[in-house]
């Protein structure tokens, strides 16, 4: 359950696949055009149903509440061995591997 | 009566809504045929190099350090013939409020904004400009909008635009995020048109001419720094802009013997509007996708012209590979102690090579550097692309690079080679296009037609007359 003045995340189609007419590759074509977008929630609401939210600059906007408390998962990545590698190299080039 | 949402709706009143959220009329600068008055359109602004210096250094932008690359060009300089091996020089915009050169765009559009009462502004932008406009309008009291592509239909995100976003929310804006299609552009309007706030565009004259203080700095400093112009200025190039403004401002410097070359990641054979290969590129910003595009048919973007059109200012244009650019944003983290990038340093890993054509008491200034951060920098990016069944390996990437198949990291510095790219199949690509928008009947192109288009390919009309011939 999300409570009125909740900061979350909705979910919306802009554009269903049949009603795109832009020239698009074939993959594209069959894809619906989604959008997505945060504010507050205007009403209570289950994760869902669809809902209205004020945007950061006050923009009411519509959608389905996917998300309560949204926040950001991007990271540095796993290890990739070959960085080191490079590394490595460029100081032995450099410097002999004497650093 | 509340207007019509629809798509054809919002679309047939591009042109009004244009109007109304860029404060310029367009149709003032067209001749009717395929010239128009670029120079007017420049003027329009209003603004002299000296006032856009007032503004940026209000905001926190500009005036960034000129840095010599001094292990990068010892580094270079071991691939080289004896007495060759220039001196590389990286301008480090990242020093800029919200930390890239997009800062200087984002500073004048959103002072202009201001200026004429707007109460807010929009961008659309998957890049660092979102930032740049979000930052810009934090600091001059606007509200701001960033409308993205940044997810393919399964909603995955790409985490160098994913990271850009997060940005643009930090300075407090809204940010719209798109799953993939150039019907980006029906949103953007739909909400200038809902909003009345400024279309901030990358391609209006006043991002244009926020970029000239780039090229007039580099100039002055070198000068300063070196006794002498740059001998050659490499530039990232996607949209074009940075091309456009820079080579403006080193010409305003009177610097104009500096050779000027763009440098695009190739990523020949992905489609961009693929919602397949969306999340097949490696590096989203910086490659050819947009670049030659762009540089081809500079007004396919969101103003009814653009002022960034770099085929007038480019003397060469080359390419570079994704794992290239990789590994050179590695060795500047490892040799000079600069974590920048990644995409920033696609003119650097251009530099790195050319470089070794020049002598070594030559100059080589690259003209930005970016900002790095989680899901913006080598190893996400990387990680991000194996996830996705990408290939990565060591190799030569002259032989072995297939954009969204593989990654090839160079096996050694050697490896990194600049690809020349055909500049001249570029102009005449962009003569062909403009006449097919404005003019097919060729019969029917002035002389004033031709000069424009000469000059559009920084050429001349012999050579315009050679391309039409062959149509």
């Amino acid at each position: 359950m999300a409570k009125k003045g909740d900061w979350v995340r909705i979910h919306a189609t802009v554009l269903k696949a049949d009603e795109r007419t832009a020239k698009l590759p074939a993959d594209t074509q069959k894809c619906d055009l989604e959008m997505w977008t945060k504010g507050f929630l205007q009403e209570d609401a289950e994760i869902g149903d669809e809902v209205t939210v004020e945007t950061a600059v006050g923009r009411l906007e519509k959608g389905v509440l996917i998300e309560v408390n949204p926040y950001w998962s991007h990271s540095y990545g796993k290890f990739v061995p070959e960085l080191v590698q490079i590394d490595k190299q460029l100081r032995e080039i450099m410097f002999g591997g004497d650093r | 009566m509340a207007l019509a949402k629809d798509y054809n709706s919002v679309m047939g009143r591009s042109n009004e809504i244009m109007k109304e959220a860029l404060g310029l009329d367009y149709a003032e600068f067209e001749s009717g045929s395929v010239a128009f008055d670029y120079d007017a359109l420049m003027k329009a602004t209003g603004y002299t190099l000296e006032e856009i210096n007032k503004i940026q250094s209000k905001t926190g932008v500009g005036n960034t350090p000129l840095l010599e690359l001094r292990n990068l060009s010892a580094l270079s300089r071991k691939y080289a013939k004896p007495g060759y091996g220039a001196r590389i020089f990286a301008k480090d915009e990242s020093c800029n409020a919200s930390g890239s050169f997009k800062a200087r765009r984002a500073a004048c559009a959103v002072a202009h904004a201001k200026k004429l009462g707007y109460k807010g502004v929009i961008a659309a932008t998957s890049g660092n400009y979102g930032a740049a406009v979000a930052s810009q309008a934090a600091m001059q009291g606007l509200k701001c909008i960033v409308v993205q592509e940044c997810f393919d239909s399964h909603g995955v995100g790409q985490p160098e635009i994913v990271e850009k976003a997060r940005a643009c929310e930090a300075y407090g804006a809204e940010v719209i995020q798109l799953t993939v299609g150039p019907e980006l552009f029906y949103t953007f309007l739909s909400v200038l048109e809902d909003t009345g706030y400024f279309n901030a565009s990358l391609y209006s004259p006043f991002g244009i001419a926020g970029i000239e203080t780039l090229g007039y700095e580099i100039a002055m400093q070198c000068r300063e720094l070196l006794g002498k112009d740059p001998d050659m200025v490499v530039c990232t190039n996607a949209g074009g802009g940075m091309m456009t403004g820079t080579a403006r401002g080193l010409i305003k410097a009177g610097a104009t013997n500096t050779q000027l070359v763009a440098a695009s990641i190739d990523l020949t054979g992905l489609h961009m509007a693929s919602d397949a290969q969306f999340n097949k590129k490696s590096c989203t910003t910086g490659h050819t996708g947009f670049g030659v595009p762009y540089a081809t048919d500079p007004d396919h973007s969101d103003v009814p012209r653009s002022a960034a059109r770099p085929l007038r200012y480019m003397d060469r244009y080359v390419t570079v590979t994704q794992g290239e650019v990789m590994f050179m944003t590695e060795a500047l983290a490892n040799l000079e102690g600069l974590e920048r990038g990644p995409a920033g340093n696609t003119a650097l890993a251009a530099a790195f090579s050319l470089a070794q054509d020049l002598p070594e008491d030559a100059v080589i200034v690259i003209s930005e550097t970016e900002y790095t951060g989680a899901g913006k920098h080598v190893q996400p990016q990387l990680s991000f692309a194996r996830e996705n069944g990408i290939d990565i390996r060591f190799g030569d990437p002259a032989t072995e690079d297939k954009p969204g198949v593989n990654v090839i990291l160079p096996k050694d510095p050697s490896y990194i080679k600049y690809k020349e790219a055909d500049i001249d199949h570029f102009r005449a690509s962009l003569i062909k296009k403009a006449i097919k928008a404005h003019c097919p009947d060729v019969s029917k192109l002035t002389q004033a037609d031709l000069e424009f288009l000469a000059a559009e390919v920084k050429r001349d009309v012999p050579f315009v007359k050679e391309v039409i011939a062959a149509l």
